[in-house]
């Protein structure tokens, strides 16, 4: 029995002055032009709170409106506003930033973040009417410390935390010499950790499953955590199971850039259909680096920046029952070490080569959750529009394999594709922020199928000059699969006509008796 | 920025009249800034070619100049789908506005 | 003249667009000699 989609969360935590102090284009800026006319601009284009909240593809990553209802909104996007918007959607959150740094405090172990007193007295009460912090998470913030406690760490070697611009509290280095625990990168885990444990308590509530039925959290996000002598050594995931208390759970990590999601999807849905876990949680938090990644382009062009949000997520996939969506583990879809990198070999080997294992045409497939990247964001920094290329290539491939008239090309995009909605985050848009959206779409019977396509730029490692993607189908439960169509459809019209002549039988007998 | 050190290099050490730069950029304003980038200097001021005008040849893969001299079965295989992806006018346009505003080869 | 002949070829690929190892495969069909070859990612 295939492992099915039980539920999805997800959470956008608002953190402007990251973009300034974290973010690696500022970061970089800094080092090399720290007077440049860039970085005296950019806080003038950093988004208040309800910007971010009224913007459509946010709302729509949280789940506050469909990606049909943002197709439907005249793009670009940032200068239109929503008439309403709520910090809570169906999916999940957009946090403000103050309560964000509580919530890294609650995930540290180590007395690593320092707040200020009178920040943690104003913040605290607004943390504390969270519906999903109970008094596990608010007890873990502790009272505040001095100013002058924060400047101090700040003189040696800590990462200020501020609020519109002025210091809050700080990150410290959890080692004097060990460059992997220095300040920057706990600060960098921690952003990531509480991001994550954010959409682990969205999903505890979005399933309603017993937190202690978790078996095991794959995390899948973009972050390496260790020491000198295990840089990457690990377990994001079960850092994050620990404070979003799921008691017995165990977890690991899988890291592949931003392929990761996916490959960790097939690798939850297998781990559940073989019977090894019930119950899987796949999760990421987000990435502090990549805040304000295109912040040039934005601010030359005189845009707000809009990479100015930390995306995370969270899913949870669990044994067949006969309602939610099957995940066909069968026929996954990968680029492999042979297949070559021609954007032509990469969709073959995503697209076309596990439909061909399933004995379905490119136009069978109702939608493909491709690689999700809000275009305001990569339009206006001259990287284009991402979904849309990504669509333009399955249709192509299409239009090769014959299946596809190349007229059709443009209606073939618009059937099958979507407009992007997710921050530039890496991992967080490769194919995944569609599934929660998937789910819905297949139970209410808008789609019977959504193939999900991650893509990861390996390369960037320096460690291989390969380019990496996998993917994997999810359709309606109980449906034929592939290459059972046929034959089952062959079947099923035989007993259709046995018990057919049966009732045909029975209602001759009963006449007989009257 | 690294791309833009190794690029300097390569051009100190082959001498910028021998060497070829091919772009394979998404977007006709992407291949412009890259490609200005290898002539006029880093528009960005950013990186190593900040004020540094090598005046490199520059093409982007799909222009026809550069398809003209590869394997037409190799092109076929490696690059051709993306020709339905991609705004080649738009391409083409703006490497050659560069190229002759400031390659110097 | 030919662009290509005899030249040293720096390859600055995208992720989005040609990768830097395609453009690779087909300039090295040219008779030119690839120095270096990369691919960018913007996002």
């Amino acid at each position: 029995m295939n492992s099915v989609l039980i539920g999805s969360a997800y959470v956008l935590a608002h953190v402007p002055d990251m973009v300034l102090h974290n973010g690696t284009t500022q970061t970089t800026e800094k080092i090399v032009n720290p007077d440049s006319e860039y970085l005296k601009k950019l806080p003038n284009h950093l988004r208040s709170y309800d910007d971010t909240l009224y913007y459509p593809p946010n709302q729509t990553y949280i789940g506050g409106i469909t990606p049909k209802e943002l197709g439907e909104i005249p793009s670009p996007w940032y200068n239109q506003k929503l008439d309403n918007a709520d910090r809570f959607g169906k999916f999940g959150e957009i946090i403000p930033q103050e309560e964000f740094y509580l919530l890294m405090q609650a995930c540290d172990a180590f007395d690593l973040v320092m707040l200020e007193a009178e920040f943690v007295s104003k913040t605290k009460p607004q943390f504390e009417k969270h519906p999903l912090f109970d008094e596990s998470i608010t007890a873990r913030v502790k009272a505040g410390v001095e100013q002058a406690a924060i400047d101090a760490a700040l003189s040696n070697g800590a990462e200020g935390l501020y609020s519109n611009n002025q210091i809050v509290g700080c990150v410290k280095k959890a080692h004097d010499l060990d460059v992997n625990l220095n300040a920057e990168v706990i600060l960098e885990n921690l952003v990531s950790k509480a991001s994550c444990v954010l959409s682990l308590l969205h999903l505890t509530k979005n399933t309603a499953i017993n937190k202690n039925e978790i078996d095991l959290v794959i995390d899948c996000s973009e972050e390496a955590c260790g020491d000198m002598n295990q840089r990457g050594g690990g377990n994001m995931a079960k850092a994050a199971a620990e404070i979003a208390g799921f008691t017995n759970a165990t977890g690991s990590d899988l890291r592949a850039f931003c392929a990761a999601p996916v490959h960790a999807l097939i690798h939850a849905a297998a781990l559940v259909k073989s019977g090894t876990y019930k119950n899987v949680v796949v999760a990421a938090g987000g990435s502090t680096a990549k805040l304000g990644m295109n912040g040039k382009d934005h601010v030359k062009k005189d845009l707000p920046v809009m990479e100015d949000v930390v995306g995370s997520f969270a899913v949870l996939i669990s044994e067949n029952d006969g309602i939610n969506p099957e995940i066909l583990s069968e026929y996954t879809g990968r680029h492999s070490v042979g297949s070559g990198s021609s954007p032509q070999a990469v969709i073959t080997a995503l697209v076309g080569d596990p439909l061909d294992k399933m004995a379905i045409k490119i136009t069978d497939v109702d939608k493909y959750s491709v690689e999700m990247q809000n275009p305001d964001i990569t339009k206006s920094a001259g990287a284009g529009d991402v979904p849309q290329a990504n669509y333009k290539m399955i249709g192509a491939l299409a239009v090769k394999r014959g299946e596809l008239e190349r007229t059709e090309l443009g209606n073939f995009i618009k059937k099958h594709g979507m407009v992007g909605w997710a921050p530039t985050q890496g991992h967080i848009p490769s194919g995944i922020p569609y599934l929660g959206f998937a789910q819905q779409d297949i139970m209410d019977g808008h789609i019977k199928n959504c193939l999900f396509i991650g893509k990861g730029s390996l390369f960037l490692g320096r460690m291989t000059n390969l380019f990496d993607g996998c993917s994997i189908m999810i359709q309606k439960n109980g449906a034929k699969q592939g290459s059972q169509v046929t034959k089952e459809e062959a079947a099923i019209s035989e007993s259709e006509i046995k018990a057919l002549i049966a009732e045909t039988m029975r209602e001759f007998a009963n006449s007989l008796l009257k | 920025m690294e791309n833009q050190k190794r690029v300097k290099e390569f051009s100190e050490q082959f001498g910028p009249e021998n060497i070829v730069v091919i772009l394979g950029a998404a977007e006709g304003e992407a291949s412009g800034i890259a490609a200005e980038t290898v002539t006029a200097g880093d528009p960005t001021y950013a990186g190593p070619l900040t004020g540094v005008s090598l005046g490199l040849k520059v093409y982007h893969i799909c222009e026809e100049e550069i398809k003209a001299e590869v394997d037409a079965g190799v092109y076929d295989e490696q690059v051709s789908m993306m020709e339905m992806v991609l705004d080649l006018d738009e391409i083409s346009k703006e490497m050659t506005t560069i190229r002759e505003q400031y390659c110097k080869y | 003249m030919a662009i290509l002949a005899n030249k040293k070829v720096v390859i600055i690929g995208d992720r989005d667009g040609i990768p830097g190892p395609a453009i690779e495969e087909c300039i090295k069909t040219s008779g030119a000699e690839v120095v270096f070859s990369s691919t960018e990612c913007f996002v």
